[in-house]
């Protein structure tokens, strides 16, 4: 009774255009990438609150297993971000993992992960800009993809 | 224990019956079994029926070795009943420990998999696209069959496992050293991963590796190219390292304990002991290894063109476990 039919229906249709918000990781290497992703925040730039980073000291001591266990614990996409090649602050961390990722990919992919789910980005100290960018595209990209829900989609309930 | 015979009951889950004659690598110590144990139940060479076991009271069987994986309500029923009727369950070779080569089942959906075994292989002629039941009405009563689950799983994924033992199939030093912990009650503490060593299979290798700097910009294959096994003086006179010549090799990430049987035959060690201590997810490990091997010379392209030449990293990395790896299964279906 305290509910107007308007009230009722806002109610119903924010239920129902309760939109699918992905949650993507982003691990980022200290010297270049998560500076610039500092840059982007001291200089103000708005952009989608998706991506939770986390920090590595270069993005060669990225595991492959940090990746795998993500996408199983419910991140429905994953960013590695890290400097550019040559600029590597410990000379060729970054050359491990230009060679890693591909195969990590094809991995993924074998598995049933779309590969828009997992990037590799070579972002700067400067480049703050750039993240935004690419935490904007990533996030509707994933957006479209919906939720990995891996859990609930690799549950073949054959007993419990 | 010495008036006292051993009950001894060894078990196949979703197997090749490998692990059952790898029991005989043993040579003859398999004579010191005999005087020891009593076996009661070994469907491999034994005619002795479940109905026989459930008769069994609790903890019957001294040591039950299970090998295979868990592929159907039937294995997973007799798994339930034998951890029931054995004191000591001990998860014997790759498929009870990780799954397994079946486990590489785990990439296809049970709709996929029976409707290639059943419909589209190329031998077979099923027009009326006849699938095996789990029930069946005839004159005589009702058959039954065991249901085919979505899924493999390892043994631990069901029943509770005391020891487990990795290998495809274990060796028989390795065999021989667990029968003989077990004989004498010399045993780890429970859980804990028997009849293997403490390292990789690069402690055992015969292969040496050379400093840092190689890096790989074809991967070879052991059916198409010959490894260079010529005794290098810098590397102490050992030939070099397979997977610095560029054969696909998954040692670095693998247990040792088996002597690197393998490697001692010229080839690339496939990972069957399973991941090494510590590390979880072995294909991960493995590819990590590998990546990072990769002549990319900074170049992303480059390193996307030599990965691309791994056609089929899964498969690879995770010959012996895709069921004891992080994601554990492919998401239904996949595509590859």
């Amino acid at each position: 009774m305290l509910f107007s039919l308007s009230r009722v229906t806002c109610y119903v249709s924010r239920k129902v255009n309760m939109a699918f918000e992905p949650k993507i990781l982003g691990i980022f290497c200290n010297w270049c990438s998560y500076t610039g992703a500092d840059l982007a925040g001291t200089t103000r730039i708005k952009y989608a609150p998706n991506m939770r980073i986390v920090r590595v000291m270069c993005s060669g001591r990225v595991d492959p297993q940090f990746i795998l266990k993500a996408f199983k614990d419910g991140a429905d996409g994953v960013l590695v971000a890290g400097c550019h090649p040559g600029d590597c602050h410990y000379i060729e961390g970054n050359y491990k993992t230009m060679g890693r990722i591909p195969i990590l990919k094809q991995m993924l992919t074998q598995f049933g992960i779309e590969p828009e789910r997992f990037r590799l980005e070579w972002i700067s100290a400067s480049e703050g800009d750039r993240v935004a960018e690419v935490v904007n595209e990533m996030t509707a990209q994933v957006r479209k993809l919906g939720p990995l829900s891996w859990k609930s989609a690799t549950d073949t309930k054959d007993f419990k | 224990m010495a008036d006292k015979k051993l009950k001894l009951g060894v078990y196949w889950g979703a197997s090749c019956g490998g692990c059952d004659i790898s029991t005989l690598e043993i040579a003859e110590k398999i004579l010191k079994v005999i005087e020891i144990a009593d076996v009661v139940l070994w469907p491999c060479i034994a005619d002795i029926k479940y109905d026989d076991v459930k008769k069994y009271p609790d903890g019957f069987i001294d040591v039950c070795l299970w090998n295979g994986g868990i592929r159907n309500s039937e294995t997973r029923e007799i798994a339930e009943l034998l951890r029931k009727k054995s004191k000591v369950l001990v998860a014997y070779g790759a498929c009870s420990s990780f799954g397994g080569i079946p486990s590489l089942a785990n990439l296809y959906t049970k709709e996929s998999i029976f409707e290639r075994a059943y419909k589209t292989t190329e031998s077979t002629d099923n027009p009326d696209g006849i699938y095996p039941q789990t029930t069946h009405t005839v004159a005589e009563g009702e058959l039954h069959l065991p249901e085919f689950y979505g899924s493999v799983y390892r043994l631990k994924d069901v029943v509770d496992v005391d020891y487990s033992m990795p290998g495809c199939p274990p060796t028989g030093k390795q065999t021989w050293n667990v029968i003989e912990a077990i004989a004498t009650g010399k045993l780890p503490p429970k859980g804990s991963v028997v009849g293997v060593g403490d390292k990789t299979v690069c402690d055992e290798c015969p292969f040496e590796k050379k400093t840092e700097g190689v890096r790989i910009e074809k991967f070879k294959r052991p059916h198409l190219d010959r490894p260079d096994l010529t005794p290098i003086p810098e590397l102490k006179n050992k030939p070099q390292c397979l997977l610095e010549q560029g054969f696909v090799c998954v040692g670095s990430a693998t247990r040792s304990g088996c002597e690197a049987q393998c490697l001692k035959a010229n080839m690339p060690c496939r990972g069957c002991y399973g991941p090494a201590p510590d590390v979880e997810d072995q294909g991960a490990k493995v590819l990590s290894a590998i990546g990072s091997l990769i002549d990319t010379k900074g170049d992303p392209k480059r390193g996307e063109e030599i990965a691309a030449q791994i056609v089929d990293p899964v498969g690879t990395f995770y010959r012996f476990g895709v069921a004891n790896s992080v994601l554990r299964r492919a998401k239904a279906p996949s595509p590859l």
